[in-house]
């Protein structure tokens, strides 16, 4: 309770953004331990989905559509760089759209199979995987105006104070990252590595699982999977840690 | 299947020592939680984990409830001659599985 009220003494004075050279990926401040199982390839479990994933992209779908690498060829060339750009907009539907999205809208229209449903394992897998061709890449959002309003949405959700608790995403994550809640250290909250690996959850996971998350602990009712509201995050999210480096899949505790 | 990640150095001295590192993707069902149907979810997981060498025993292991899912095992080996590593991961439900590696000592 102290540490509540001391959060909210300190952040009357509202929110500012980190700037862009005070940016740190939440794997600084991870134990020396799991940063070691993140880097090594044979230890993340997150290469266990991207393992998955890479199956996935060459195998065709029962419908006798063609698979992914069927139009996308080798992922490790084309897919380079793309899962930076995401969330991005898609102009068929008018609004922004994330990497699970495109997906799903792939499969729909051009595989003729059934979108994959959140949190799904075999989504979790090609999101994966594409997210993994961009390891080490900036963050790159598009710099494209038409994503603006969302992004300006997204931006008065992270500040707004919500959930029984009146904490908003940036009392914790822009105002007092690198402090303690409780034995934990509070990250920037940067989405750098999703899907990633979290050992809480004993598997990979979604940005849009991980803000669910955060909501419930502020005692919000989290919105339901692919809400405009998540995309409205993501999209702030992205624009605010740029230019850390993609790390997918990453390792959290 | 279950998907596994295993890393074994290719190539070794003799006398060198290897480390070898095994993953699996395993659920680890602890057999106490219930389902969305309220009724318990029977136990699943890996009980029991070996590692060959040829038809030599070189590292075993027993695993029991409150082991992580997705279980890692990592363990060296002083490299003696080539030859060919199996790894069988036993558990719950029947579950067998046998992936292999090669090493080259020279």
């Amino acid at each position: 309770m102290a540490l509540i009220g001391l959060l909210l003494s300190h952040t009357l004075a509202g929110a500012e953004p980190i700037p862009q050279a005070e940016r740190r990926s939440g794997f600084d401040q991870m134990s020396p331990e799991i940063q070691a199982m993140q880097r090594d390839d044979g230890a993340n479990p997150g290469m266990l989905a991207v393992a998955d994933g890479e199956d996935l992209w060459t195998k065709a779908p029962p419908s006798g559509g063609p698979a992914c690498a069927g139009c996308h060829g080798v992922a490790s060339s084309t897919m380079r760089g793309v899962a930076a750009r995401y969330p991005a907009w898609d102009a068929r539907t008018d609004k922004p759209i994330d990497l699970q999205g495109r997906v799903n809208v792939c499969r729909r229209e051009h595989q003729g199979a059934e979108p994959l449903a959140y949190e799904s394992p075999d989504l979790l897998a090609l999101t994966a995987f594409v997210a993994a061709q961009s390891r080490g890449l900036p963050m790159a959002p598009p710099d494209d105006a038409r994503l603006d309003p969302a992004r300006a949405e997204g931006r008065a959700l992270f500040e707004a104070r919500q959930g029984q608790l009146g904490l908003s995403c940036a009392v914790c994550h822009d105002d007092h990252w690198g402090r303690r809640l409780g034995a934990a250290v509070i990250p920037q909250g940067q989405p750098t590595g999703y899907p990633l690996y979290r050992l809480e959850w004993q598997s990979v996971g979604s940005l849009q699982r991980r803000l669910r998350n955060c909501l419930s602990g502020m005692r919000a009712e989290p919105f339901t999977y692919g809400a405009p509201e998540y995309l409205a995050l993501e999209l702030y999210l992205a624009t605010r840690a740029a230019p850390l480096p993609l790390e997918s899949p990453a390792v959290r505790p | 299947m279950a998907r596994t990640l295993i890393n074994v150095p290719k190539t070794a001295k003799p006398g060198d020592t290897i480390t070898i590192k095994t993953l699996i993707s395993h659920p680890m069902e602890t057999g106490f939680r219930p389902g969305t149907d309220g009724r318990i979810l029977p136990r699943s997981i890996v009980t029991e984990f070996i590692c060959r060498f040829e038809d030599e025993e070189i590292f075993r292991a027993e695993l029991f409830p409150a082991s992580a899912a997705n279980p890692y095992l990592t363990f060296t080996w002083v490299a003696t001659r080539s030859g060919r590593f199996s790894f069988t991961w036993r558990g719950d439900g029947g579950f067998d599985q046998t992936e292999s590696a090669t090493i080259t000592v020279a």
